[in-house]
């Protein structure tokens, strides 16, 4: 009986999953290279979400076509829109650290940190004083899902569709920081940040690249949590803080390979506990990993020791 | 008349939210003003204190109730002592696996603390009767001085509107004298404790955990009893407010007033300097009200005033941080009694 149950979660675990890496990503790339736990990564997911929701509504004022792209439920003006959110976000993110970050810089990742509780607070009220604290829909129509023979378990194309972006744009991420010079900087530069300047790296250069590339990753997590759940509200960033969080210190901070198994893994086994726990202590999981984590190993998973 | 009399029972409430807290921000302080100790997870233990005292000193179940448990009716002391208990315990418990993390891994877990204790006030309805919260509970000695006040208000009706008025809002200066001796108590005893040796230790573990513990400090246990002992006044706060408010449901401690608005307020006033959290928590929660009539002069009413309200507070954080990172009043150099007095002989 519970068994049977298990292909299906499984199925959701995906899904989840690869929308939890993408947040996952970016705040372990932000971690590595400035050295600071950034709690306003949750919100910047948020941001993104709402940006897509923003522009979807503009280009369907322009006049673009919105039929949906068969089998998706939704059509180009969503799939624009989360482009121009992704480089928006970006954008956003290099702005807040000028004026904030930046100037924190020298004064130790504690302050950064606590400047990033506050960044949080003023993201997330932001969203909620233009589009109000109730939920906010890309798609109104509700999808079938299909049913997949011999597994006996059901998906809906978007779901595909959401995995599909996410794997493409990990591999994105991973030709980028092996096969071009920015992206060979930031590693070198998450490595060892004294090396990496005295070897003549733009180390500040490479921050912005952190931010730009970090923050719209969020912003596709973002999205495409919002096409998952079909909804979105001002709290999404703070339901994802707690399952990025964890999937980053899973997988070793800095290292955006371990936040790609640290994200699946929290997605699946949240999801998985629903077999045995109340599905509202769903988040508590993922925290419960974290610890058990960082008790036993707290370098993570793909962390050197 | 009248309008001296509205202002004087808004000043009041004002300076009971004001005083509990600045009773948090004093636990606060503890922990990160002085250990270093990084908790974002305060609403977790202040909800935790006032549920516990809810449960003691409360009303049993009534008919339309899901909890069945709690609703002792104790008196209120009893109530606020184990607020602080509690709290202090669970604190404990969760000391043991996270105080030896790093400092931003213990923010991670605090929150995610906070967290799981918020999901079971939501979704354990037979400890906490979750959504529907705790009615009725007591407020001390409330029955007494009110039934005394409406007696008295029987027997001169002749009085004037306003003076009617501000008698029937004394229990509210009552409650106002007990917030504030127990704030004054907790801040000479945090202030004995920082200025003893056990205060040094802190201090030190705070600058530097190693050369602490080479000088022969079990820094871990020095980190637990800052950690508890903040989570119990805490604990306390969250009782004074669950018997003032009369009503507890989860959503009074949200992650921005229950941990946020706190951090806030220590690191405007100066964290660590016990003056500067109590200083802090009232400048803070001034402006806070005062925000309240710029937004009402904007027109802007419901979620658009709040979002704008917590937005000016994120602004005036980042600014304090950037201009000004030890806030109004610092910490002061040397805490020391005796340092102190040398330094005057000498």
């Amino acid at each position: 009986m519970i068994l049977s149950r298990i292909p299906q979660l499984v199925v959701y675990g995906c899904v989840s999953g690869s929308i939890i890496t993408l947040g996952a990503i970016g705040l372990s790339l932000t971690s590595g290279i400035l050295k600071f736990a950034n709690f306003a990564h949750g919100d910047v997911m948020a941001t993104g979400a709402f940006l897509a929701l923003f522009f979807l509504f503009v280009l369907q004022k322009i006049g673009l076509p919105s039929t949906p792209l068969h089998p998706l439920s939704f059509g180009l003006p969503l799939i624009f829109a989360f482009v121009l959110s992704m480089l928006t976000t970006g954008g956003i993110a290099v702005a807040i650290d000028r004026v904030v970050y930046k100037r924190l810089r020298t004064t130790g990742s504690i302050t950064l940190l606590i400047a990033s509780v506050g960044v949080a607070f003023v993201l997330r009220n932001t969203l909620q004083f233009i589009w109000g604290p109730d939920p906010r829909y890309y798609i109104k129509k509700i999808q079938k899902s299909i049913k997949v023979p011999f597994l006996g378990i059901r998906i809906k194309p978007d779901e595909i569709f959401i995995i599909i972006i996410a794997l493409f744009l990990v591999i994105l991420l991973h030709l980028f920081l092996t096969r071009t010079r920015t992206g060979k900087a930031m590693r070198a530069t998450s490595d060892n940040i004294d090396l990496a300047q005295v070897s003549g790296i733009d180390t500040e250069n490479i921050v912005k690249w952190t931010w730009v590339i970090g923050s719209a990753l969020a912003a596709a997590g973002g999205v495409l949590a919002g096409i998952e759940n079909k909804f979105i509200t001002p709290s999404l960033g703070w339901d994802m803080l707690l399952p990025i969080f964890a999937a980053v210190i899973l997988g070793g901070i800095g290292n955006p390979y371990g936040a790609m198994v640290g994200g699946m893994i929290i997605g699946l086994s949240a999801e998985l506990s629903t077999l045995f726990i109340s599905t509202s202590y769903k988040p508590a999981v993922a925290f419960i990993i974290m610890i058990v984590m960082l008790l036993i190993k707290p370098k993570g998973i793909l962390g050197e020791e | 008349m009248d309008f001296i009399v509205g202002i004087l029972n808004y000043a009041v409430f004002f300076a009971i939210t004001a005083g509990i807290f600045a009773i948090l921000c004093l636990g606060l302080n503890i922990q990160w003003g002085y250990t270093g100790l990084f908790n974002i997870g305060i609403a977790g233990f202040y909800a935790i204190g006032a549920y516990t005292s809810a449960l003691l000193s409360g009303p049993p179940p009534g008919p339309m109730d899901w909890r069945v448990v709690g609703g002792f009716q104790l008196p209120w002391p009893v109530g606020f002592l184990g607020a602080a208990l509690v709290s202090g315990f669970i604190a404990f418990l969760i000391a043991i696996p996270t105080l030896k993390l790093k400092e931003d891994y213990l923010a991670i877990a605090t929150i995610g603390i906070a967290e799981v204790i918020r999901l079971v006030l939501k979704n354990e309805s037979w400890l906490t009767n979750s959504v529907w919260g705790i009615k009725h509970i007591p407020a001390p000695l409330s029955s007494l001085i009110e039934r005394s006040i409406s007696l008295f208000l029987k027997k001169n009706p002749d009085l004037p509107f306003w003076l009617q008025k501000l008698f029937s809002n004394a229990y509210n200066f009552f409650y106002l004298g007990l917030v504030i001796f127990i704030l004054i108590i907790l801040y000479l005893v945090s202030e004995k404790m920082i200025r003893s040796p056990w205060g040094r230790v802190l201090r030190g573990i705070r600058e530097d955990e190693l050369a602490t513990a080479t000088a022969g400090k079990n820094v871990f246990w020095f980190k637990m009893q800052a950690f508890v002992i903040g989570a119990m006044l805490m604990g306390m706060a969250g009782s004074l407010y669950a018997h003032y408010a009369r009503f507890i449901d989860a959503s009074s401690f949200e992650p921005f007033f229950g941990t946020f608005l706190i951090w806030v307020m220590l690191i405007v006033g100066g964290s660590g300097n016990n003056l500067g959290a109590i200083l802090g928590a009232f400048i803070i929660w001034g402006i806070w009200a005062g925000t309240e009539f710029f937004t009402s002069q904007l027109g802007l009413t419901g979620y658009r005033a709040a979002s704008l309200r917590i937005i000016f507070v994120g602004v005036i954080l980042e600014i304090i941080l950037i201009l000004r990172p030890r806030g109004i009043l610092g910490e002061e150099k040397i805490v020391s009694l005796i340092l102190k007095q040398n330094k005057k002989g000498g």
